[in-house]
């Protein structure tokens, strides 16, 4: 059965907001552990990093001015002014997933709306430094069972690939944001190829991934810039790679795309990208420079979005009866 | 003389439809029962069965409260009062398309002309088209309140877009869940059939134009439309698409979806918005509900719109008060249900005694519908009496007025002990190549002490409804 445009787009931007608030539970997470090193001087610029990696330093400093820790930790989580905040994704994401319910099974819908409630009770208050880590927790408890509910109950059609293409898209872009946001740690004048990286810095990366343990496992030594470049994005291994986002996007992709003789536009800048990340190296990125790469890389990532918007009718088209008949004379 | 209670006769002697359920209950720790309810609320709550109330921000949805006490009727009851229903429904049919076309009702007598002529709920666009299958109201919500052992009076008709029966099968749901062995002791007729009829109603009256499988979709005004729930409740459960205004266009002469393999036809479209928003360019053209072109399409036989549009008319209070004789002149036979008696305020007699006797009655608006704007005599103060007796001299053809009705009871669990309450019930009715009645349907609870007004929006409350096997 054809999908209408408007579900589709429901359930994209359902799951990408569902991954942006456990996104950003992971964030403040990494915040808060380094600010309890109290490590001061550099406190204030790991909030500004946050802040930054969020996409939200603007509208932070026009609502707030100074940075301050407080401040920011519930601008984050609980400002409904912040349409990224935890609070505000989890709203959208359950707005979206009334609005395509009968998309949905029965269990997906029900973990969706039971978490909209249970963390609508939980970010009632302001939180503080006692209540904050079980909070932070129980957002990515929840995401967990949303996303188990959806793995575990949901039929592989195209409902199932529009949320796939949805969170991974998402989390493609908050793991370059990160890296991107760090890039200057990772570069050669900063810590030569090969030597071991500024523990406090590198920890940050890893733990807003929540990759911190399979690092080791993966590369068994201690972080190298070279290593944790390749870990996030270009090992597909890494659930939160560049390169693990866009390989389940093409499988997605490749179903959607199914019927079509020459891939749709979306599909055809899918698999590029896919191409280019699985045949580059480290080495090659950084030649080229690591900051370039992650902000072309976020602009065409921000492209797919909207292309995938445009190649499956997210939104009204101004004039129906014309595109129809484009429609037929192209087939 | 207190009013008649469904479940006990007397102090000691319980209904005989009851005494199952009366036995059970006397056995039951109220502790536990009262846990049992808010287990109840819970999962309401968490399934996401509320409804949203306009201009509320934080309390936006709400629960509807449930009682789990079962409004219980038996077979010979039940029976007797799909009958009648049935009987209702096919008039209601018969006088829309008559009304339609040669009004031989106007020419007989029955009805004044005028209560069409200057009706807003009589469509000009419906003049001369007949929709598939010659039917109008797809789907009714008889509201019936009952008086006595075999008194029933059909309250209203509901013919345009009738809402609440995805609380009557998710209070079944509920009930089942959690107490199983009822169901056990019982035989309870089901109603969780109702979204497959639903279905087969729709797909049996599919337009002209369309070639194959019907295709079946629900119109919703959107997220923030009050019965929402129910509008994805129903596509869910009969496996048809929900569509806003916005997701379909006419094009090449059919109204079509956008989906993202294309644009796709849609054959019947079961609308939950009104009239007045279907078609801007028919109807009001400020709405940005509607399908654009839609009424075109359906009058060349391009899509079956469900319920017609126009159907409004049948359940208008101003022509309710002619119902029984519209239903004798239309199936050959006296009504089977009764009418409420009804004064027309628009009559001089009838106006003078509405005006003398305030107190005792209920007056409504004509066009009036969830419970706003009316006056319940008995239980208003002389002052609010006297403020509606000026609107009412001011603007007589806007209201109608009848008796207050000693509605039945049926108990509540209050606290942990059972306790009257008033209430009445909404039966859904189907009606396409056949008639369809779901065994139950809504019953509303008034759930203040005394009060006499069920409706959810001004505090009331719904009851399984058990239409017994045997």
């Amino acid at each position: 059965m054809a999908l209408l445009g408007r579900t589709a787009n429901g359930l994209f931007w359902m799951f990408r907001y569902i991954e942006r608030a456990e996104n950003m539970a992971r964030l403040v997470d990494a915040g808060l552990r380094i600010s309890l090193t109290n490590l001061s001087v550099e406190d204030r610029d790991e909030w500004e990093s946050i802040l930054v990696s969020a996409g939200v330093e603007d509208p932070y400093k026009e609502k707030h001015g100074e940075l301050d820790e407080t401040k920011i930790i519930d601008f984050l989580i609980r400002d409904q002014d912040n349409p990224s905040s935890i609070r505000s994704s989890i709203d959208t994401a359950r707005m979206n997933g009334r609005m395509v319910r009968t998309a949905l099974t029965r269990e997906l819908w029900e973990a969706t709306n039971d978490t909209y409630l249970t963390i609508r009770t939980a970010l009632a208050g302001p939180l503080n430094h006692r209540t904050l880590p079980k909070t932070l927790d129980l957002v990515k408890t929840r995401c967990a069972l949303i996303r188990g509910a959806f793995y575990g109950t949901m039929l592989r059609n195209e409902i199932f690939d529009f949320c796939h293409l949805g969170a991974f898209l998402e989390r493609a872009d908050n793991t370059a944001r990160i890296l991107d946001v760090k890039y200057w740690v990772l570069l050669p004048e900063h810590s030569s190829i090969g030597s071991s990286l500024d523990n406090f810095q590198w920890s940050s990366i890893l733990r807003s991934v929540s990759a911190h343990r399979s690092y080791s496992w993966e590369y068994d030594a201690s972080p190298t810039a070279t290593n944790i470049i390749d870990f996030l994005m270009l090992n597909r291994r890494m659930p939160r790679s560049l390169s693990h986002c866009y390989g389940m996007m093409r499988d997605s992709m490749s179903y959607l795309d199914r019927g079509s003789e020459t891939p749709n536009e979306s599909a055809a800048r899918v698999n590029m990208i896919y191409e280019r990340l699985s045949n580059l190296t480290v080495r090659e990125v950084l030649a080229s420079g690591l900051h370039e790469f992650l902000e072309d890389f976020i602009i065409d990532n921000n492209k797919v979005s909207g292309l995938i918007a445009e190649n499956y009718r997210f939104y009204p088209d101004i004039d129906p009866a014309n595109q129809s008949q484009s429609q037929s004379q192209s087939a | 003389m207190p009013p008649f209670d469904e479940m006990l006769l007397n102090q000691d002697e319980v209904r005989q439809p009851y005494e199952s359920f009366h036995g059970w209950f006397k056995d039951q720790d109220a502790h536990e029962l009262a846990s049992k309810a808010n287990e109840a609320e819970t999962f309401f709550r968490r399934t996401g069965i509320t409804f949203n109330v306009y201009g509320q921000q934080e309390a936006a949805e709400r629960l509807i409260p449930f009682d789990m006490v079962p409004r219980i009727m038996a077979k010979n009851e039940w029976d007797k009062l799909a009958e009648g229903i049935e009987q209702r429904v096919e008039a209601l049919n018969l006088f829309l398309h008559d009304i339609y076309h040669d009004q031989e009702v106007v020419k007989a007598g029955i009805l004044p002309a005028r209560l069409l002529e200057d009706n807003d709920a009589f469509l000009p666009q419906m003049i001369g088209f007949t929709p598939p299958g010659k039917v109008y109201t797809h789907i009714i919500g008889t509201d019936i309140v009952r008086t006595g052992e075999d008194q029933f009076y059909v309250l209203e008709d509901n013919a345009r877009t009738p809402s609440g029966v995805s609380y009557m099968i998710e209070n079944r749901e509920t009930m089942m869940q959690m107490f199983p062995e009822l169901f056990a002791q019982n035989r309870v007729r089901p109603v969780e059939t109702y979204p497959h009829h639903l279905r087969r109603s729709l797909e049996a009256v599919a337009p002209p134009m369309c070639e194959g499988k019907p295709r079946v979709a629900v119109l919703t005004p959107g997220i923030f439309n009050s019965a929402y729930f129910e509008h994805s409740f129903l596509a869910d459960q009969m496996g048809v698409e929900l569509i806003e205004g916005s997701d379909v266009a006419e094009i090449d002469g059919r109204i079509q979806m956008r989906t993202t393999e294309g644009y796709v036809p849609i054959d019947v479209i079961y609308r939950r918005i009104d009239d007045a928003f279907l078609d801007p360019r028919a109807f009001n053209p400020e709405s940005m509900l509607g399908i654009p072109g839609i009424m075109d399409a359906y009058k060349r036989g391009a899509v079956t719109i469900a319920n017609a549009p126009g159907t409004g008319i049948s359940d208008d209070k101003a022509i309710y008060s002619y119902m029984p004789e519209i239903v004798e002149f239309f199936t050959g036979k006296p009504a089977m249900l009764e009418n409420v008696p009804t004064w027309r305020c628009a009559e001089e007699d009838s106006l003078r005694y509405v005006l003398d006797n305030l107190a005792d009655l209920v007056v409504k608006e004509v066009h009036g519908s969830g419970g706003y704007g009316m006056l319940v005599g008995p239980t208003s103060t002389k002052a609010e009496c006297e403020a509606f007796a000026k609107k009412l001299k001011e603007d007589p053809q806007n209201y109608i007025a009848q008796p207050t009705l000693a509605l039945s009871t049926v108990p509540i669990l209050a606290k942990d002990k059972l306790s009257p309450r008033h209430v009445d019930l909404r039966p859904f009715v189907l009606v396409s190549d056949k008639v369809r009645i779901i065994p139950g349907g809504l019953t509303r609870v008034a759930l203040k002490e005394g009060s006499l007004v069920v409706n959810s929006s001004q505090g009331g409350g719904t009851k399984d409804t058990w239409v017994l096997r045997d």
